[in-house]
Order: structure tokens, then C-alpha cells, then sequence
């Protein structure tokens, strides 16, 4: 344990000594983003009955937030230590497969939860939130970190060159994000987009979390938090299997 | 007793290129032992399969009677590697750098330990220097510090003296004897032949993958029946018959001889006697580590 606990604390500590950068501007990004959302659409959208734009606005921020830094967290970390060389003393140790998973799984959802609560935090004194069934929003917010940070350790280990990682991080992290009813209920778009926004699984993420604060979603809880689930064990299997084949990591 | 290392017909093969072509070794405990060889021999690539790193195409490595694959968390920790190039985390101190890693091995709360380390590579003052603000030197003692952080009793030195001055050089070499009279087997690469000819008792050579030479640096340095000799002549004029045996004139007007064997000496102090020249300063010197391992490449 003392193994997996270490390299945790080491990417705890990675992104907590830099937290200017990789905690206060996301979530200064964010409250952007709300503010400039909500004022120029304040009174022209009311997504669910009786609740304000911006109201709604939030949990969809709070988890983009969670998913692109969670991503952010491990997928970087990763990439960093392999171009920089260090990545060889995690692989000299006797770190288990699990642990190592495990390790930068955590850490990069840790991260993800921090900016979230940033984000909220930030949000609060200007924004009346309710929270009909707080245990949802958590699961969804935890099984989403985990299908992130699980994404960014494949994105992190494949990657050779960080074009390459920019990559998967703009042409399908972000476009999945902004594309998954952040900003909008997906009931406003024309039939063969929301079919298409089926898809996506961030879609059912944002849609469930925002369910544990309004008791409002568009596709029914139990449904999202299965897909979501499903995605997030088949995702940790994935990745655990080619730590532990070595790929790209041992040659 | 089990060997500390035991390495079985082991492969590597990248694409096209045999990285390592069958090599079988075994270094006992306790050895200080040496693996020679050219740039891209294989000597990193054989390492690297010890440490995990790389996987081998076939055969089975072996640290302290542990498979590197199967039982590979046990190989791990008897095993200590400094790598060749100067890496680092810029993000933490020496002291974060060597408590991480040591957390990594499993142990926690290793203080006097890595305070020991530090101390005997002169770390102690830079202790809470963050690793970018290091010098080159320092760094690569650092390094030198993460192998040993779990005491393993297998410390592989991957060219630890590549671009350091003779002050780190001389204290590494110090700090490593005494790891090697403690009981820890030492494995060490080295371009530098005089290094490994002055701590190696064992030397292995590779070339092309391939194991050319396996012996104890003195049989190895046996091998080389010659000598030379160094001579600073009175008049500086060396008989004609002497000068086929010419390997090198020096600026200072000495000219050293290639002979086959040490019985030729008197051979070359009759022909000077009979020229009438009058030695004025001699040395005879043996091979050394360098002329052996050129002879051996050369003929492998």
C-alpha cells in the first residue's frame, strides 16, 4: 500500500504545487463562461421549469470542469514523465499493475473533484443552486472523473510527442464535452442530434449530475448511471490490461 | 548460494535489429562486475531487461533468484539502477525526490537512511534544493541516491561517471566500494577502462549482442602476452633494427616499443648496446584493459 499511496500523494502533490494553474484557472475559466452564458442568455432560455439559465448552467460547468481536468491530470502527468525521462523511476518499482492504475486514476479524479468544488465555491454567492439528491450528483461526478482520468492515462501512455496528445485532447475530449448538453437541454435539438448526442457518453455524465440538483433529466437516472458505470469499468479494464502488458511504457 | 544475477540465452530483437543475441551470464553475489562494449553492443539493453524496462524477445533474466517477469515486484526491489541519461522530476526537492522513491519501494519513514545516502555523496546541503536548480553533478548523485534508497543488494550503475568531473568520480567510486565490501553485488558499465580495470574483479564484453569475451580482469588482461616499452634515448637515434617494434613517437623524443613478450627486453638492450646509444630513461609498462579490449573487438 505504501507504494500505490506514495505515487498518489506524488500526483496529488504534482498538480497541488502548481495549483494556480491547474486548480484557480480552470475554475476561473468557468465562472467566465457563466458569466458570459448567463447574462446574454438571461431570460431568453428557461431549460426546466422554474429554473434560471444560470442556475442550470452550473452542474454542466462544474462537470466539464471534472472531466477535462481529470483528463487534464493524468493524461499530462504521464506524458511529461515519459518525454522528461523520470517516468522510469515508477517503472524500476516494484509498483503492482493496480497500484499504478490505481495511483494516477485516483489522483487525476482527485483533481477533477477539486476544480468541481472550485467551481461551485466560486459560484455560490451568485447563484441560488438546489440539490435534490446530492448521493446522484456525487456518483455521477465520481464515475465521470474515473472514465476521464482512465482516458487520460491511455491518452497519456499512447502519446509519444505532445501534438499528439493535443490531439485527443482537441479533436475529442473537448468537442465531446461541449458537445454533451453543457450548456443546453438536449430536448432543444432537432431529432437526428439528439439521437447523435445519444452517443456520447459525457452526454449521460452532465445529464445525471444535473438530475442530483434539479430532479430533472433527459434521459432517466438509473439508465445514465448504468451507461455510465458500464463505460467506466470497461475503460479501467482497458487501461489496467495495457499497464500491465507494458504498452508503450517497457519495449 | 543463488547467483545475484542470471541471465539465460537472453533476446531482444527491435524490427530488423538483434539488440541482444542469446547472451547467457551469471554474476555471483557480491562481485563487482563489468559489462564492456561498444556503443549499441547491448550493454543498456541488457540492463533495461534486468530492471523490467524492456521485455526481452526470449530467454528468462533472473535478480536474486527472482524471474524479472514473473515474480517481477521481488526483482524490482533486490534490484538498484542508476540510469545512463540525467533524469529528474522538476517538481520536487532532493529530499521529496528520495522520500518518493523510497515510498515507491514500500518503505516509508526512511529517514536516517536517505539522510546516510545523501551524506555520503555530499547531497546533505542541497537537501531542499528543488532538483531544477541542480548542476549536472548533482543531479547524477541524486540519481546515484534513488538506486540506493531500498538498500538493494544488486546495484547496477548504467555509465555513472559519463560527463562528471574527477571530484564526484573519485567520491562515487568511494561510496561504491564500500557498498561492494558491505556485500552488495555491483554491475557496472563504463567507457572508461581504467575504471573498470582499477574496481571490476569479473569482466564481461559485448559486441553486436553477443557476449565476446567472459573473465576475471585479470585473465583478461593476461590474454595480452606483450608489454611495451617506453624509451628516451642517448643519442636520440634508435637502431634501425628496433624501429618495425615503433608504436608511438612522443613530443618529448621517447618512443615507445610493442614487444610480444618481456623476454624481448634484453633483446632491444643488446641492440642498443651495440649501436652505442645510451638509455637515458625506461619504462616497461603491461597492457592495459584498453589494448585488451581493442584486440578483443578487433578479433570478435
Amino acid at each position: 500500500m505504501t507504494g500505490f499511496y506514495t505515487l498518489f500523494y506524488k500526483e496529488w502533490l504534482r498538480f497541488w504545487k502548481v495549483s494556480v494553474q491547474t486548480v484557480l484557472a480552470p475554475v476561473l475559466t468557468a465562472l467566465l463562461f457563466l458569466l458570459v452564458f448567463s447574462h446574454s442568455l438571461r431570460g431568453h432560455v428557461e431549460v426546466f421549469p422554474g429554473v434560471g439559465y444560470a442556475s442550470f448552467l452550473v452542474p454542466g460547468l462544474a462537470m466539464m470542469s471534472i472531466l477535462q481536468n481529470a483528463f487534464a491530470n493524468s493524461s499530462s502527468s504521464l506524458m511529461q514523465s515519459k518525454m522528461q525521462g523520470n517516468m522510469i523511476f515508477m517503472l524500476l518499482a516494484p509498483l503492482s499493475h493496480g497500484e499504478f492504475f490505481l495511483a494516477y486514476l485516483l489522483a487525476a479524479m482527485a483533481r477533477g473533484m477539486v476544480v468541481g468544488s472550485g467551481v461551485f465555491a466560486g459560484t455560490l454567492w451568485f447563484v441560488d443552486l438546489p440539490l435534490a439528491h446530492p448521493l446522484w450528483a456525487f456518483l455521477f461526478a465520481l464515475f465521470g472523473s474515473g472514465i476521464m482520468g482512465a482516458l487520460g492515462i491511455i491518452a497519456g501512455v499512447q502519446s509519444e510527442k505532445v501534438d499528439q496528445l493535443a490531439v485527443f485532447q482537441n479533436f475529442i475530449i473537448l468537442p465531446l464535452t461541449f458537445l454533451s448538453g453543457v450548456f443546453y437541454s438536449i430536448q432543444s435539438l432537432p431529432p437526428f442530434w439528439q439521437w447523435l448526442s445519444h452517443l456520447n457518453p459525457i452526454f449521460y455524465m452532465v445529464d445525471g449530475f444535473r438530475y442530483g440538483f434539479f430532479g430533472h433529466a433527459d434521459v432517466p437516472p438509473l439508465i445514465s448511471l448504468s451507461i455510465v458505470a458500464l463505460c467506466f469499468f470497461a475503460l479501467s479494464w482497458l487501461t489496467y490490461w495495457l499497464i500491465k502488458t507494458g504498452y508503450k511504457l517497457r519495449y | 548460494m543463488i547467483p545475484a544475477i542470471q541471465v539465460d540465452q537472453v533476446a531482444k530483437r527491435y524490427g530488423s535489429l538483434q539488440a541482444l543475441a542469446g547472451v547467457s551470464l551469471d554474476i555471483a553475489q557480491g562481485e563487482f562486475f563489468g559489462l564492456l562494449g561498444p556503443n549499441g553492443a547491448g550493454k543498456t539493453t541488457l540492463i533495461n531487461i534486468l530492471a523490467g524496462l524492456v521485455i526481452p524477445s526470449g530467454g528468462t533474466a533472473r535478480v536474486m533468484g527472482f524471474d524479472v517477469r514473473e515474480r517481477y515486484r521481488e526483482a524490482r526491489r533486490a534490484l538498484g539502477v542508476v540510469p545512463q541519461e540525467l533524469v529528474f522530476d522538476p517538481f520536487f526537492t532532493v529530499r521529496e525526490t528520495l522520500t518518493i522513491q523510497s515510498g515507491y519501494f514500500g518503505l516509508a519513514g526512511n529517514r536516517g537512511w536517505i539522510d546516510e545516502v545523501m551524506h555520503h555523496l555530499d547531497l546533505t546541503s542541497k537537501a531542499d534544493t528543488n532538483m531544477r536548480a541542480l548542476s549536472g553533478g548533482m543531479k547524477r548523485r541524486v540519481l546515484v541516491a534513488q538506486a540506493l534508497v531500498h538498500k538493494p543488494p544488486v546495484i547496477v550503475l548504467d555509465e555513472p561517471t559519463a560527463g562528471v568531473d574527477v571530484e564526484l568520480r573519485q567520491a562515487l567510486w568511494k561510496f561504491v566500494r564500500r557498498l561492494n565490501l558491505d556485500g552488495h553485488t555491483i554491475v557496472l558499465t563504463t567507457h572508461y577502462l581504467e575504471e573498470a580495470e582499477a574496481l571490476c574483479a569479473r569482466i564481461a564484453m559485448l559486441k553486436q549482442g553477443q557476449i565476446v569475451a567472459l573473465d576475471t580482469t585479470q585473465n583478461l588482461l593476461r590474454m595480452h602476452s606483450g608489454c611495451y616499452v617506453v624509451l628516451r634515448l642517448d643519442p636520440n637515434a634508435l637502431p634501425a633494427a628496433l624501429e618495425p617494434l615503433v608504436v608511438e613517437r612522443r613530443e618529448d623524443g621517447a618512443c615507445r616499443l610493442a614487444l610480444k613478450d618481456y623476454v624481448e627486453v634484453e633483446s632491444v638492450m643488446a641492440q642498443l648496446r651495440k649501436a652505442q646509444v645510451r638509455v637515458q630513461e625506461m619504462e616497461v609498462m603491461r597492457p592495459d584493459l584498453e589494448e585488451v579490449f581493442v584486440q578483443i573487438m578487433q578479433k570478435a
